[in-house]
């Protein structure tokens, strides 16, 4: 059955007013100085290590992102492993089910849009606050090194740190997504909240130990290479896993795999040397289409449960 | 569809897991009519309303909204149509002016068209002296005026109500019947649904009476007491006089007269005989002192409805 006009009809109104909800809130504005302040306290610690311990790289700049002051675990990167995810599901949570509770959700969709509208706007806009969150961060992190190291980077360590920030824009929508998925399944907000939370953390810390465990459960007989590979797949499951293979290969230019590497792999490889960025991005491209593909199949979950959802309070 | 029908329904029905909520209603709106869809919690009203403004499946039978068919084009029919939600609700931290400004630019509404508009809404309920308020310092009553102005700001052919005067006090629910009532004078019809029967009889002129997803009656106060109750009106006669009460019972189409007091005579009639009351009262050589005409109330028609049809076995 067709339906008459389009279905994104006032999605830009929709997304101006939800961006400026999430850009006024105070919930956001403790979001991002919660990211910023953590950030600068690692990209602090991995100058000052840089300063200390690397005399010559050609990739200096990038190692302000996977670098960490020794005795500290965190590095820039693995503080935005866990806080982009954070941010993203503080967006998220409550984009539907708030309007259910506000009992808005009726009254706007009285209006002459369809619910793809508000839905994508919703998720639109989410999206746009978190890229302009994580570039201003990117920025402010290419400022100081150029600051505090006196160094310019190459083009290729900025292509490199700009494909990072894409991903992690990509990683940050895989968690928006899941967080609004739950705030239409779950009447509740706090539900929601808990239950997203619940998820990230079970996916981000036990799921890759326990990857390794169910394969050797299920298939204790099978041989080592393929016992890695299987746990290999499975902890890909998890969007953390995914994008720290992604930042490792585009961060990291000698990364040669993501899997394991075989000897006949390394014939005539000169150890050590970095990989041009196109064959970076070979290697990582799997993950990041997984990234992309994960946040699409949780969008259009969530899109077709809201489609078939009663609107009334 | 008729032409002096905005709103068409027939055999129109809502399941739920196979279980149906609404039953093959049918009922029609007339153009500038303020019709209520009147019945207990729970009958099939929000319901009816939802499938009405496109925002809820049909399962099965059609309604039309100003020719407009809500499955298939609900933009169309959402452009021209008003909703005030049971317990609406606004974006708290926004003001009265800026909720309204979203949903115009939703409608599509240009710059000044909007301002004006906008303005002259707020006004019009009596919330001119608060638009840049928070909506969150707003009452029950003022919040139900700003979806009120909502509507008005739309321009809309009908207006569709659910519930307006739920928990709201007296007098928000006096100043919010005005409203309804300065609506039909601008020329929109009304659709209303409640559950308070008494409270929003006197502004509708045609009820259905819901009752678990089946339109039970319909027509006005005055053709349901008749249908119901063998009475449309009650006329109360005061006069001074001999043998009044016998002249009265002669008029054609009263049923009963009784004389609560001395001077003191309510007629129970099928139609509205005041005329041939007073002309009784002076050709019998009486005085009249004072002449008035009710109906009877949705309450009781409803009550005595289903005492009479179920021994009293309905969803209350």
């Amino acid at each position: 059955m067709q339906r008459e006009g389009s279905a994104l009809h006032g999605l830009g109104v929709v997304i101006l007013k939800e961006l400026s909800d999430h850009l006024t809130s105070v919930r956001m504005r403790v979001l991002e100085w919660l990211v910023v302040l953590f950030a600068l306290a690692a990209l602090y610690g991995a100058i000052q290590q840089i300063r200390d311990t690397t005399a010559e790289d050609p990739f200096l700049f990038l190692k302000l992102f996977t670098t960490s002051r020794e005795g500290l675990p965190f590095t820039f990167v693995s503080f935005l492993t866990i806080l982009v995810p954070l941010v993203a599901i503080g967006m998220g949570f409550d984009a539907i089910n708030g309007e259910h509770n506000r009992r808005t959700l009726s009254r706007i969709l009285s209006q002459p849009i369809y619910r793809d509208a508000l839905l994508f706007g919703k998720f639109l806009a989410g999206l746009f606050t978190l890229s302009v969150s994580l570039l201003a961060l990117w920025l402010l992190v290419i400022g100081l090194g150029l600051f505090l190291l006196g160094l310019p980077p190459s083009g290729e360590e900025l292509s490199r740190a700009f494909i990072f920030l894409l991903v992690t824009i990509a990683y940050a929508g895989v968690w928006l997504a899941l967080a609004m998925l739950f705030s239409i399944v779950f009447r509740s907000p706090a539900t929601a909240a808990l239950v997203t939370l619940g998820l990230w953390l079970f996916l981000t810390l036990i799921w890759p130990a326990l990857a390794p465990a169910i394969v050797i459960a299920f298939a204790p007989s099978g041989n080592e290479e393929t016992l890695i590979l299987a746990a290999q797949y499975l902890s890909r499951l998890s969007p953390s896993t995914l994008f720290g293979e992604v930042v490792l290969a585009i961060l990291n230019p000698t990364t040669r795999s993501l899997g394991p590497i075989y000897l006949s792999q390394l014939q005539g490889a000169v150890l050590g040397a970095p990989m041009p960025l196109g064959e970076s991005l070979i290697i990582a491209w799997p993950q990041i289409v997984g990234l992309i593909a994960g946040t699409i199949l949780l969008f259009v979950t969530g899109y077709v449960i809201f489609q078939r959802q009663e609107v009334r309070a | 569809m008729s032409a002096d029908n905005v709103i068409e329904a027939q055999g129109l029905t809502k399941r739920y897991d196979g279980v149906a909520v609404v039953k093959g209603i049918a009922f029609s709106v007339a153009r500038g009519e303020i019709f209520g869809l009147l019945g207990p919690n729970g009958a099939g009203k929000t319901t009816t309303i939802l499938m009405l403004l496109g925002l809820s499946e049909i399962s099965d039978g059609q309604a039309r909204v100003l020719g407009f068919d809500p499955v298939r084009e609900p933009l169309a029919v959402k452009r021209r149509v008003g909703y005030l939600p049971d317990q609406v609700g606004f974006y708290d931290n926004l003001s009265a002016s800026d909720n309204l400004r979203y949903t115009a630019r939703l409608m599509g509404l240009e710059r000044e068209e909007r301002e004006r508009k906008i303005a002259s809404a707020l006004t019009h309920v009596g919330l001119g002296e608060v638009v840049d308020r928070p909506v969150d310092t707003f009452s029950r009553g003022m919040r139900q005026r700003l979806g009120l102005a909502e509507i008005l700001m739309k321009e809309a052919q009908i207006a569709i109500l659910d519930e307006p005067t739920s928990g709201l006090d007296p007098q928000a629910t006096a100043e919010l019947l005005q409203i309804i009532r300065n609506l039909k004078d601008r020329g929109v019809s009304v659709l209303l649904s409640s559950h308070l029967l008494d409270r929003v009889q006197s502004i509708c002129d045609r009820v259905a009476l819901f009752n678990q997803g089946n339109i039970e009656l319909l027509g006005t106060v005055g053709e349901l007491g008749r249908q119901v109750l063998g009475v449309g009106y009650y006329v109360d006669v005061e006069a001074e006089g001999q043998s009044l009460a016998d002249k009265l019972r002669a008029i054609p189409g009263v049923k009963a007269v009784e004389t609560p007091s001395a001077n003191h005579m309510r007629i129970y009639a099928e139609r509205d005989v005041r005329s041939d009351a007073a002309a009784a009262v002076i050709a019998g050589g009486g005085r009249l002192l004072r002449l008035s005409v009710e109906t009877p109330s949705l309450d009781l028609i409803y009550n005595r409805y289903f005492e009479n049809v179920t021994g009293g076995r309905h969803a209350a």
